[in-house]
């Protein structure tokens, strides 16, 4: 069957593409505040994209199309959920923590016109 | 499917070695721990994508504990730097 593979393929593309821009965000944007702006949100939703299109794919294929396969292997997506659920919750958080840190040590927030660093 | 799967993984795998150019130069310890914040959550990913390249069911579990120490790992370094120790 093709069109679980385009669907599986439309969402790990969408996924490296959210990747890439936190990543351009990381490398390119002038202060640490707002590198942990572009990277807190973009890589979330870029790595929760890629196991929802892995997991639909598993589904498909070693659930539905195999229904003779093992229990471990029928268990994968449970084992999914649970990362897709603890990236939802840790990866907001961490960012948090960092920049909470980074806050009350000094560091100054970036205005226009300074120069980068 | 096989090969979109390695092209993904090919490709994180470059998002990586590009974050770690602020882990490695980035001014200020702020800088290197979030850069490798953002290394070790691409990495639960690239481990799920190697887990179906391979067909090998071993590297979810790898990849839930990786998740699970790279978030304490980020928060105790996190504690760290804003306290001066780990513990209070």
């Amino acid at each position: 069957m093709v069109i679980i593979d385009v669907i599986v393929t439309l969402f790990l593309a969408a996924g490296i593409f959210f990747m890439f821009t936190g990543v351009i965000g990381l490398l390119r944007l002038p202060d640490f505040y707002t590198r942990l702006h572009a990277t807190g949100k973009c890589d979330t939703l870029g790595e929760v994209l890629i196991i929802v299109g892995l997991l639909l794919d598993h589904i498909y294929y070693y659930v539905y199309l195999l229904p003779e396969a093992p229990l471990s292997v029928k268990l994968v997506p449970v084992k999914l959920i649970f990362l897709i659920v603890f990236i939802f919750l840790a990866n907001p958080t961490a960012t948090h923590a960092i920049m909470k840190a980074a806050y009350k040590t000094g560091v100054k927030p970036w205005k226009l016109g300074e120069e980068r660093r | 499917m096989i090969e979109v799967f390695l092209a993904i993984a090919v490709l994180i795998a470059f998002t990586i070695l590009l974050s770690l150019y602020r882990a490695a130069l980035g001014p200020g310890v702020f800088n290197r721990v979030a850069a490798v914040s953002v290394i070790g959550t691409k990495t639960i990913v690239l481990l799920v994508i190697i887990g179906y390249y391979f067909e090998r069911p071993l590297f979810f579990d790898i990849s839930l504990l990786y998740a699970i120490l790279n978030f304490i790992g980020t928060l105790a370094f996190a504690k760290y730097l804003e306290r001066g120790e780990v513990w209070s």
